[in-house]
């Protein structure tokens, strides 16, 4: 059989529209912060982008009082159906602009242009759309007549999904009557930036979107800035902790979102095709740079050696290269940190006594890339069955019987997801209450609306994002 | 007539459906407003702590795998016995709190119809908070409250009973299970809730009831890795901020709450039952 090989199919990096320089976005402009500037790398080929100015304490401070006079001059006392009509510009502007976002994301980040193109910057926009509908409608949301909004929002987000993590904060808190400081990841800034031209674009107010670029120490300045209401965070467990730590006792509310460990649990019955696409989902989608990243796949024994040779075949036909490329299906691994993470965790697998196959593409000489990696043979005590790997390895165990799915399931301080694969209805929903995890996904992975609530058990965090449910965590309730 | 002498009860702790002393043998003087002894309450220990925790881990199960139903009935059956039991509770809160015998039974009545107001929630709750989400695709998306799991509840020091009754009703009629500190200086009403609990069809260890002082077992409770949501109200201001500091270790659930004890006797809404709540969401493919 001839094999058609397929031809590079890039997207122009020109689309991007790249700038060299980039700077916080305070009070309505373009400012120079006082940090030291940071440079922004494309993964899948060490360049750097560009050079983004980073803010220091005195910017966060006039940041953190710009979105206080937009909270009590303008945005708040707003009526909700004229904050609901700069949600709606803006929601055009993301689909208007969406070519222009797709590429500067996957330039910044390393994701594959189709996932950018097809996922994160639709679903933004639909996160925009969805909450401007909401904000002349809060009333009907269950949290008694005229809630109230709770000031000024501190907004951290991940590398992951840059443009959709700032999408999840910043329209459920404009909607409620919020106005927010947001922090984009360290090595993912450009996309917030460009949404911050976006503001401008939509005319909306100064100080109600305020983008401060930085490390951790910017985020730290934000935890603990007396100015701030409530703190958003999503990102590492272990980041969260020191969070809840530095707001404990003050009266800043809290919501995280973190880490993940996710079961995905196939049973005999489940049809293995199906089950294998929504495996090579759950933990390739992203490079597996997702919180609820299906990355323990919990099988049952009698039809373990036929699924992995199924999966071990279709983990063979990923296309992990350029990520600009239409066809590419694997991009780059965010930075060389997250790779060095990567191999240190798979390498203790291997240690610990895991049989690891490696899918056996041929990896881009430059850039941060790992290929997609099975662990079989992966024990519960293992550090890859207990520890979140946010890569493109997953971890395979075996169960017998129901009741040991779910205990193998549920051995995790984590909870944010589970997936189910089987075609017996009763078994799904009957799983589905035992699963301690905030999202189950059966007979599918990784769907995320802004509809329906998103958000962890456990050390997974707590609040939720999305839906009437995700209301809540801007609201005096 | 001879003046019959009465019998005196001791007040043990509630853990696991049974009565034991603390496992320290600490003991410490209850007196009402005046100063009159009433009691010797056990101190509860770090130990009694854990114990207590394990109890409520292995309670939760089957209590929040039971019907909403059945735990509403159960609850319900809970609020029967505590009207069987007005003059005491009336006499016992008169004591400890110093109000008069008509304010304190006014009192007892508010709690056991706050008890009732509880007990109607636990099958309504999931259709006010769920939802059937509009996802855009061929998918069923739906979302369900679940309980969060172990409540560590520091019950408030003023208000013996309906206090109590007010943070405790929440936590279980969700199907939370909870260890309770009790009031520190007024614990005896709480010790016969317990007593209550124990003949109301509740299975033990669904709430565990520790007398004791809440600013030294509620940093343990909040550190406990087995316990998933802390009520600080019966803590200091000092210790709530220890409270909440020890809780980040693992994530909890910590409730807000306001600085000075609420007036109890105001009518409740369903945040308290949010609180013990996590929302689950569940997909599934449309498809022929």
């Amino acid at each position: 059989m001839s094999v058609w090989e397929y031809a590079p199919a890039p997207e122009s990096r020109d689309l991007a529209n790249l700038q060299p320089n980039y700077r916080p976005f305070i009070d309505g402009e373009f400012v120079d912060g006082g940090g030291d500037p940071l440079k922004s790398v494309n993964p899948a080929t060490e360049e750097i982008l560009a050079e983004v100015g980073t803010a220091a304490e005195p910017d966060v401070d006039t940041a953190v009082r710009a979105a206080r006079r937009a909270f009590e001059q303008v945005w708040g006392p707003m009526p909700g159906a004229e904050r609901a009509k700069y949600l709606f510009r803006i929601a055009r502007l993301l689909q208007e602009r969406a070519r222009e976002l797709a590429v500067l994301e996957t330039l910044d980040n390393g994701k594959p242009i189709k996932e950018s193109r097809d996922s994160d910057v639709p679903t933004a926009a639909a996160h925009f759309f969805y909450h401007a509908g909401w904000a002349d409608k809060l009333d009907y949301a269950g949290y008694g007549p005229d809630p109230q909004p709770l000031g000024v929002a501190g907004q951290i987000i991940p590398w992951n999904f840059p443009l959709l993590m700032l999408a999840w904060k910043i329209a459920p808190a404009l909607a409620t009557g919020n106005t927010v400081v947001l922090k984009p990841a360290e090595t993912t800034p450009l996309s917030a930036l460009v949404f911050a031209e976006i503001c401008q674009q939509a005319g909306l107010p100064a100080g109600v979107v305020n983008i401060v670029p930085g490390a951790g120490d910017v985020g730290s300045l934000l935890v603990r800035h007396p100015g701030i209401d409530k703190i958003a965070f999503t990102g590492s467990t272990a980041v969260g902790k020191e969070i809840q730590h530095a707001v404990a006792g003050t009266p800043k509310r809290l919501t995280l979102e973190l880490g993940g460990k996710a079961a995905n649990v196939v049973f005999d019955d489940a049809p293995l095709d199906q089950a294998v696409e929504g495996i090579v989902n759950g933990i390739f989608f992203n490079q597996g740079h997702v919180c609820c990243a299906g990355s323990r796949l919990l099988v049952q024994e009698s039809v373990a050696e036929e699924l992995l040779g199924k999966l071990r075949a279709r983990v063979s036909t990923l296309r992990l290269g350029d990520p600009l490329d239409k066809n590419t299906d694997i991009g780059a691994i965010n930075s060389a940190e997250q790779l060095a993470r990567i191999r240190e965790l798979t390498a203790s697998g291997e240690d610990e006594g895991a049989q690891r196959w490696t899918s056996p593409c041929e990896l881009p000489e430059r850039g941060f890339f790992f290929a997609p990696t099975v662990l079989s043979g992966v024990e519960q005590s293992m550090r890859v069955a207990r520890e979140e790997i946010f890569g493109p390895v997953l971890s395979v165990l075996t169960f017998r019987t129901p009741d040991e799915a779910v205990a193998k399931a549920n051995n995790t301080p984590y909870g944010l997801s589970a997936g189910l694969w089987t075609e017996k209805g009763s078994r799904i929903l009957w799983l589905a209450d035992r699963m301690r995890a905030g999202v189950v996904w059966a007979n599918t992975f990784n769907r995320f609306d802004p509809a329906a609530p998103f958000g962890g058990y456990q050390e997974s965090g707590f609040g939720r994002e999305g839906g009437r449910t995700g209301l809540e965590a801007y609201l005096h309730v | 007539m001879s003046d019959r002498v009465s019998v005196a009860k001791t007040y043990k702790l509630y853990i696991d459906g049974k009565f034991p002393r603390s496992e320290s043998g600490r003991t410490y003087p209850v007196t009402d407003s005046v100063g009159g002894f009433l009691a010797n309450a056990s101190h509860a220990s770090r130990k009694d702590v854990r114990d207590a925790v394990s109890a409520a881990r292995k309670a939760f199960g089957g209590w929040s795998g039971a019907t909403a139903y059945n735990r509403g009935q159960v609850l319900y059956r809970v609020a029967e016995m505590l009207e069987g039991r007005r003059e005491q509770f009336a006499a016992e809160v008169s004591a400890c709190e110093g109000v008069p015998t008509a304010e304190a039974m006014s009192t007892v009545d508010t709690a056991v119809d706050r008890w009732v107001w509880y007990a109607g929630w636990t099958d309504k709750i999931a259709s006010v908070l769920g939802a059937a989400n509009p996802v855009a695709g061929p998918y069923f998306s739906f979302t369900v409250p679940e309980p969060t799991g172990i409540a560590a509840v520091l019950a408030p020091q003023s208000s013996s009973l309906l206090g109590l009754v007010s943070v405790l009703a929440p936590v279980v009629a969700t199907g939370c299970t909870a260890v309770v500190v009790s009031s520190a200086d007024r614990p005896l009403p709480a010790i016969t809730l317990s007593e209550v609990l124990a003949t109301s069809d509740v299975p033990g260890g669904v709430v565990n009831v520790l007398t004791g002082r809440a600013d030294e077992l509620g940093p343990w409770l909040a550190s406990h890795a087995d316990v998933n949501a802390v009520d600080p109200t019966g803590a200091s201001p000092g210790a709530r901020v220890d409270v909440a500091q020890q809780a980040s270790g693992t994530v909890k659930r910590v409730l807000t709450v306001p600085g000075d004890e609420p007036d109890w006797t105001r009518r409740p809404d369903i945040s308290r039952l949010r609180h013990y709540l996590e929302a689950k969401t569940v997909w599934h493919p449309k498809g022929t």
